[in-house]
């Protein structure tokens, strides 16, 4: 009856069919997947927009009484450089701001983070509905290893998030979109690394959230709960340093702004401060490493009961 | 190695959460190639044993083998050798039949060479062909436990756990179902050990039965050997005038206890079907008219009901409901 000629007693062969099994379902249900990207679509083509701040600070946006200027007694050259000035000055506010001229290329950055989030709380759902459905109980009773079973989770969730941040990035270019000075094609990748560090550890997380969790609710409120404190209390938005203190102290330790910057260093800024990537490659990578690590471990201790 | 039980349990106990004591130092064996079956109410005890056997849960105390692999130390090797048909539906609704069985394939191991032959091989055996390539939320309840059986095969287990393998099945699924576990024993050989609170099933399916309630092993025996330790058939008996006929009764072949009971007699007989014309023949000769008279084979059911002192349905629909849900809420948790 055995044929253990043909068993495989690799890990990478049950990792890849679990991980290939919820890619299957993502790609063969595509209107999950249309729903998770439409949000930040939306997002970013109504606030992108309507929050055109370039026009906040220009010649027309504010008035300067007649009497003021005539005061001033310039020359016809100098009130035309006057004007030259206040017209260029909105521009170079969000020049030092934001690093860019377009909100909207700074906000999509934003957005592309913001996907990773929503995708990778959706993974912490799936370990609920598995141990409901009974499936998870099936596995636990074949040779497939503990670990494997989380890690594939944690895995099929970052490639769709990498997935679902490129479809996001095409779609904000006719939206109004600025790649930077900096960029170059090598920047693709160093966004993609920046994804799937975030992902690892984002998905590590909701996953250890949820793994003894038997109510679909839990997630649910988790997600509820973590949604808009580490989406508003992140660079996604507003750059930290223009924050009061009290919410930089908090946006300056989630791993969401420091992939955001990163992300906007490689894509949309004018110049990259290598020393400020690398600090930043380093605080998502250890992030990404030690909730992986959690992930794994508490999978032993519960998994294995 | 033939020596060795198919499944041996000893002292088997599951404490949820500290207190609730789902398992309590059960003691059983299963013998190579029988259908042994595990006959009691929901909440019972049931599911937690086969979640202990099939290595999901860790026994709290106790220790157990299957094939002479301890399930505490050798666990990959149980892994190995056992297949289980759960509960509930767990194959993926998104993906269809075939891939569900190549999943199942790929969680042993098992390369796609085989796993492909394998699962037309199956899928033919439980009558899905045609239905290979169609996602499983199109199936019916009844495609769908044969597809769980199919992934249970898989890995051609020599020991099969089914978890109430009919559980709401029409009656006609149910029949099929049976003769799908028969057929496993039968050709294949195999080992199967199942959970049910269906007494017909467990009296039509089982080579051996224990019956569990509260977590303890009441009894174990083959049906018939159940429904013998209970005496006998019972044959009711009325006649026209009361007067006293027992003398006359107990006489007969066979008879083993005669009580009067409400004006009619109720007599235990170890050949029912032998006893009851004789019975009436006698009382004939004597000038008794016998006015009605019923012969009960006994069932699994009175089984339970001397051991448990009370019927299956009665455990059912108590208070133990509550009890039941609160054992599946740990259950799942753990």
């Amino acid at each position: 009856m055995s044929e253990n000629e043909n068993i495989s007693k690799s890990k990478l062969h049950g990792l890849w069919a679990l991980t290939n099994r919820e890619l299957k379902k993502w790609y063969k249900a595509p209107t999950v997947f249309i729903l998770t990207l439409i949000q930040p679509i939306i997002w970013l083509g109504l606030l992108g927009n309507a929050l055109n701040l370039g026009s906040l600070v220009s010649s027309s946006s504010f008035t300067i009484s007649p009497e003021a200027i005539a005061s001033l007694q310039l020359t016809p050259a100098q009130l035309a450089g006057l004007q030259d000035v206040f017209s260029n000055m909105g521009n170079s506010i969000l020049q030092t701001t934001f690093g860019t001229t377009s909100y909207i290329s700074f906000m999509a950055v934003g957005m592309i983070a913001f996907t990773a989030l929503f995708t990778t709380m959706f993974s912490g759902m799936s370990v609920v509905w598995d141990r409901r459905l009974g499936f998870l109980n099936k596995v636990l009773s074949t040779p497939v290893s503990r670990s494997v079973i989380i890690v594939s989770k944690v895995l099929s969730a970052t490639l769709r998030s990498m997935f679902q941040a490129a479809i996001i990035l095409i779609i904000a270019i006719p939206l109004g979109f600025q790649v930077g000075a900096a960029f170059t094609p090598l920047s693709i990748l160093g966004v993609f690394a920046f994804l799937f560090l975030i992902c690892l550890g984002l998905s590590s997380l909701f996953i250890a959230i949820n793994i003894r969790s038997t109510r679909i609710e839990t997630p649910m409120a988790v997600m509820n709960l973590l949604n808009l404190p580490l989406t508003f209390a992140s660079s996604a938005f507003f750059p930290i340093d223009r924050m009061p203190g009290w919410l930089q102290a908090v946006a300056n330790v989630n791993p969401l702004s420091y992939t955001m910057n990163g992300m906007r260093q490689l894509l949309i800024n004018p110049t990259i401060d290598y020393s400020a990537l690398a600090f930043q490659y380093a605080y998502v990578g250890l992030f990404a490493l030690v909730l992986t690590t959690v992930g794994i471990v508490l999978s032993w201790r519960f998994l294995n009961k | 190695m033939s020596e060795v039980e198919a499944i041996k349990a000893e002292g088997l106990t599951k404490v949820f959460n500290g207190s609730l004591v789902a398992v309590d130092h059960i003691d059983f064996s299963v013998r190579h190639g029988e259908i042994f079956g595990f006959l009691g109410p929901n909440g019972a005890g049931k599911t937690t044993t086969i979640n202990m056997l099939i290595t999901v849960l860790k026994p709290t105390e106790g220790k157990a083998s299957i094939l002479g692999y301890d399930l505490a130390k050798q666990n990959n090797e149980v892994r190995y050798s056992i297949g289980v048909v759960p509960q509930e539906y767990t194959a993926d609704e998104d993906l269809t039949g075939y891939e569900n069985i190549l999943l199942c394939a790929d969680l042993y191991g098992i390369s796609r060479k085989v796993s492909k032959k394998r699962a037309e091989d199956l899928l033919k055996l439980v009558e899905l062909t045609a239905f290979k390539d169609k996602k499983v939320q199109t199936y019916s309840g009844g495609m769908r436990r044969r597809l769980e059986l199919a992934c249970g095969l898989i890995n051609r287990p020599k020991v099969l756990f089914l978890d109430e393998p009919t559980l709401g099945l029409d009656v006609q699924t149910r029949a099929a179902t049976w003769n799908y576990i028969r057929m496993l024993k039968k050709e294949f050989g195999m080992t199967l050990f199942m959970t049910t609170h269906y007494l017909e099933e467990a009296d039509a399916l089982c080579d051996r039965v224990a019956i569990i309630d509260h977590g303890k092993i009441i009894v174990v025996g083959t049906p018939d050997e159940l429904k013998d330790s209970l005496g006998g058939d019972i044959i009711n008996v009325a006649i026209k005038k009361d007067v006293e006929i027992t003398g006359l009764v107990e006489k007969i072949e066979h008879v083993k206890e005669v009580k009067k009971e409400n004006g009619s007699y109720v007599i235990k007989s170890e050949n029912g079907e032998v006893t009851a014309p004789l019975i009436i023949e006698a009382l004939r000769k004597e000038g008794h008219v016998v006015t009605r008279l019923s012969l009960t084979k006994p069932t699994l059911n009175e089984v339970y009901l001397q051991y448990t002192g009370r019927s299956m349905r009665d455990a059912e629909e108590s208070g133990e409901a509550l009890h039941a849900k609160r054992m599946l809420m740990a259950r799942r948790r753990h």
